[in-house]
């Protein structure tokens, strides 16, 4: 595998060609922040937050460095003005819909942002999908669905494989940035398997 | 529920995951709506998880997780229908039928829809039944409209 050069904030950095500009930059110990990304799962693209200004042959752009596959002689700019005040009005936009999420108290700090910039419409989820991916990807089991779209847009557990598979798994609980995934699988629960999990307490009671 | 038909439909595509929105689309066509039984028996037989059956028909407006009467109503609400008096007739076409847009009637013989610019901007305002376009319909015509596929 040929290996590319790059410069990344000043620094050149090495990288093999299937990697992406955020695995570069984490490799040469370049912090870029992230929310949807999962090193276990393929790329997603969803939140944003890890966007990074690009320039080749004397052109700048912003791109998604979770995304962007790292290329001869690119030069990597991730914190520009024009980078942060992004960031942090996505971290805005977020905290909307989250905004006591640990994740995005931290990044808000750090980028100066404003939690109730925006009126409040608490949904809870950010859609980082990040438990629909894990489950899909890593534990093949498919138990929780995107379902809708535009701003109608939530994620689902499904219920007739939730109460079969993630009784015993729940990894994705500790992947969600906010607490709205815990919540909507006992609900599920709730509504749809609560024999399941009584039996299940009975069993850890004796 | 025509259950024949359905399976044929599915058969036809039996391990072919690309196949995915097409199959959906002709269900929708045929049953009018696509009950959770049916998007199972799709997603095992196209060999597509149900996560992903499931988001791409709740993703889609062409496609129903509902029932939905045997006769689809869209009244056109773009701008020129709005403007030759759309609103008026959609309202009498709630009364007539006595449901609110996407929502079905007791009888399921009639859903009501509607939409932003259906495509006959010179024609408006019109009311689309089952695909078929009756154009310049007064309020006091919708009635006539309906009836004729009563
Ligand atoms: S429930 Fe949590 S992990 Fe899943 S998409 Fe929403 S924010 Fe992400
Ligand atoms: S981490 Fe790159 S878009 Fe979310």
């Amino acid at each position: 595998m040929s290996e590319i050069l790059l410069q990344i904030d000043g620094k050149d950095v090495k990288a093999t060609e299937t990697m992406t500009v955020l695995e570069a930059a984490r490799s040469a110990g370049i912090h870029i922040p992230t929310l949807c990304h999962h090193e276990k799962l393929e790329p997603y693209g969803g939140c944003r937050l890890c966007t990074v200004e690009v320039e080749t042959r004397g052109r700048a752009r912003l791109v998604a460095a979770c995304l962007f596959p790292v290329q001869p002689d690119l030069i990597v700019r991730t914190h520009t003005p024009e980078v942060d005040k992004l960031r942090k009005t996505i971290i805005e936009l977020l905290m909307a819909h989250a905004p006591d999420s640990f994740e995005l108290l931290d990044l808000a700090q750090e980028y100066g942002a404003d939690r109730n910039r925006f009126d409040q419409e608490s949904s809870f989820c950010l859609l980082c999908g990040l438990c629909v991916r894990y489950c899909n990807e890593v534990k093949q089991k498919n138990a929780i669905a995107f379902v809708d779209c535009g701003a109608k847009r939530e994620i689902n557990f499904i219920p007739e494989i939730a109460s079969q598979e993630c009784r015993d798994c729940k990894e994705c609980f500790p992947l969600c940035p906010t607490s709205y995934l815990q919540a909507a699988y006992f609900l599920t629960e709730a509504l749809a398997f609560p024999h399941e999990s009584n039996a299940a307490h009975a069993l850890t009671k004796k | 529920m025509q259950t024949a038909n359905i399976d044929q439909i599915i058969d036809a595509h039996q391990g072919k995951p690309s196949a995915l929105i097409h199959v959906l689309m002709e269900i929708q066509h045929v049953n009018h709506w696509l009950p959770r039984e049916v998007l199972k028996k799709v997603s095992q037989k196209l060999e597509v998880p149900f996560n992903r059956v499931l988001q791409v028909a709740t993703f889609y407006k062409t496609f129903s997780m509902i029932p939905k009467g045997s006769h689809e109503v869209h009244v056109c609400m773009g701008t020129t229908c709005r403007m030759r008096g759309a609103g008026e007739l959609l309202d009498t076409v709630k009364d007539l039928i006595g449901v609110d847009v996407g929502e079905t009637d007791a009888d399921m013989k009639y859903s009501l829809e509607n939409g932003s610019c259906l495509g006959c901007c010179s024609l408006g305002p019109e009311i689309i039944v089952n695909g078929k376009h009756h154009t310049r319909v007064e309020p006091s015509k919708a009635d006539d409209v309906l009836k004729s596929y009563a």
